[in-house]
């Protein structure tokens, strides 16, 4: 039995050095000399290999559990209550990353947040920043004292940055860059359309792949990026407060055709309503109502539109 | 040897098929999920405790290594019939037999038909082992994990926020590695109701 407790002791061994691999590359600074230093380490042994295979996969898994807790609950009270949809969402895109993540080159202090649908979370990092996220989104983060640096995957989310000039804030959606300059701003990313409103400070807005293209925005400029065009628009504060009644739970309606109420409520809702009749897609609806319930928007387009609602049990269908 | 030999960044054993990142993706993506059942098979049909660890790399070993000749078509299949294969080669081996070290072998045949519970996804399940594994650790280790991990701090950064050294921190961090990943990995999950 002495060999098998001896290869037993190994065995620790081996973890308690790939654990020590896992902590350098994780959290201390990681140089050239050490990822060759580790290279030569997991090329001595498989046992080495699966070691730290084992670790930094399972190292990794725990991040994107913890990056799901609700942060610092004095902000908002997070609303989103459904658990399972939103972490089973993150699960699947940490499925679907996993493929770029197992780069050992990559960087590892990436962190990656993302709510379901009908989700909304506040994160605050260290550096003072927050970062609030609206349903169905997904965002990753670097967040470094050299580098601050945040991809908006999917969906919406709202910036208050705390501005440091030595480590400036960016923002990249879609390819094009929004670099804060003391801020707070709104970035919305739709599946062909790309919107920064900016509620505060400065921001610099930087256009997908033309570097030299980039403009100073003001407080109340909301630009629009599509693959055709860019366009700058000023609004007033209360045009774009309407765009944030989200943080607060509620969609507001202010003369909006049926059918982009209909796509805005989707987009917090699994239970998707669908116009049936193009004639009635143009109706306007006013109104503020909370953006969980359904219930509620369907009751006002049955008693003040006059429509008929039928509810087929995977969608809500509005016709004449 | 032929299809998809033009790169050779992946350290390939020799005479390998498959790249080693490719085998890293696919032994965390089909194997590692299924640590908790792997535990459970050995903690079942092997009694002496302080071999598991042993045990777990061996068997880890010897999948990785099969799957740099050619990925299993079976993962689950290969991972059991690999662990019951060891399991009598580790029987046969010893100059005593520890008479309760294993079950006999024919029970080790039809345990690896029933490989146990499944590991279920659920992330709230995941959570909850989560701050279990949290709770397990020292305070002090535990303070530095949530630092780094919940906080994103650097290791020089906790040093300065706990006033301690930098080496201490890696060893707490380390440990947390460890804790948390064989809670998630290995301990068996609940069931949901």
């Amino acid at each position: 039995m002495s060999e098998a407790r001896d290869t037993a002791g190994t065995a620790r061994e081996i973890d308690a050095r790939a654990a020590f691999w896992v902590e350098r590359r994780y959290f201390g600074e990681w140089t050239e000399d050490d990822q060759s230093a580790l290279d030569a380490w997991l090329a001595q042994s498989v046992a080495h290999r699966v070691a730290f295979v084992r670790l930094d996969t399972g190292w990794r898994q725990t991040e994107r559990l913890v990056a799901l807790r609700p942060f610092k609950p004095e902000q908002t009270e997070p609303r989103a209550r459904n658990w399972t949809l939103r972490a089973a969402a993150a699960l699947a895109i940490a499925a679907m990353l996993g493929l770029a993540g197992m780069h050992y080159v990559s960087q590892p202090r990436d962190r990656i947040y993302a709510t379901g649908v009908g989700g909304h979370e506040v994160i605050a990092f260290a550096d003072g920043s927050k970062i609030e996220l609206n349903t169905d989104t997904v965002l990753r983060a670097r967040m470094t004292t050299k580098e601050r640096t945040v991809w908006l995957d999917k969906g919406e989310a709202f910036f208050r940055v705390h501005h440091n000039a030595a480590n400036p804030f960016v923002v990249i959606a879609s390819g094009h860059r929004v670099t804060d300059l003391g801020t707070s701003f709104l970035v919305r990313r739709d599946r062909d359309r790309l919107e920064v409103a900016l509620l505060e400070g400065r921001v610099r807005f930087a256009v997908a792949g033309a570097h030299a293209q980039s403009s100073l925005l003001k407080p109340g400029d909301d630009v629009v990026a599509t693959a055709e065009s860019v366009s700058l628009t000023h609004e007033s504060r209360g045009e774009l407060a309407g765009k944030l009644t989200w943080r607060r739970g509620l969609v507001v309606f202010k003369d909006t055709a049926l059918a982009d109420a209909v796509r805005e409520l989707d987009r917090y809702n699994n239970e998707k309503l669908v116009v049936a009749d193009p004639a009635i897609a143009h109706r306007k609806i006013s109104g503020t109502i909370p953006v969980g319930d359904i219930d509620g928007f369907i009751r006002v387009v049955r008693d003040v539109l006059g429509l008929h609602v039928q509810n087929d049990g995977n969608e809500v269908v509005i016709t004449r | 040897m032929v299809e998809g030999s033009e790169s050779n960044r992946g350290r390939r054993a020799p005479g390998a098929a498959v790249t080693a990142s490719e085998v890293d993706l696919w032994f965390g993506r089909e194997i590692l999920p299924l640590e908790a059942a792997l535990m459970q098979f050995l903690q079942h049909n092997w009694r002496n405790k302080s071999d598991i660890a042993d045990l777990r790399q061996e068997i880890y070993v010897r999948v990785y290594e099969a799957a740099l000749q050619k990925i299993p078509e079976r993962p689950k299949q290969f991972l059991f019939a690999t662990a019951r294969n060891l399991l009598i080669d580790r029987v046969r081996q010893e100059h005593v037999i520890p008479i309760e070290a294993a079950a006999d072998l024919e029970a080790l045949e039809i345990a690896a038909d029933v490989p146990g519970p499944e590991r279920i996804l659920s992330a709230r399940d995941d959570l909850r082992r989560l701050q279990a594994a949290l709770d397990r650790l020292p305070m002090r280790a535990r303070e530095a994990v949530i630092l780094g991990r919940i906080e994103g701090l650097s290791r020089r950064e906790i040093a300065a926020r706990m006033g301690i050294g930098e080496g201490t921190v890696a060893q707490y961090l380390a440990r947390g590695i460890r804790e948390l990943v064989e809670m998630f990995y290995g301990e068996p999950p609940r069931r949901q109701p």
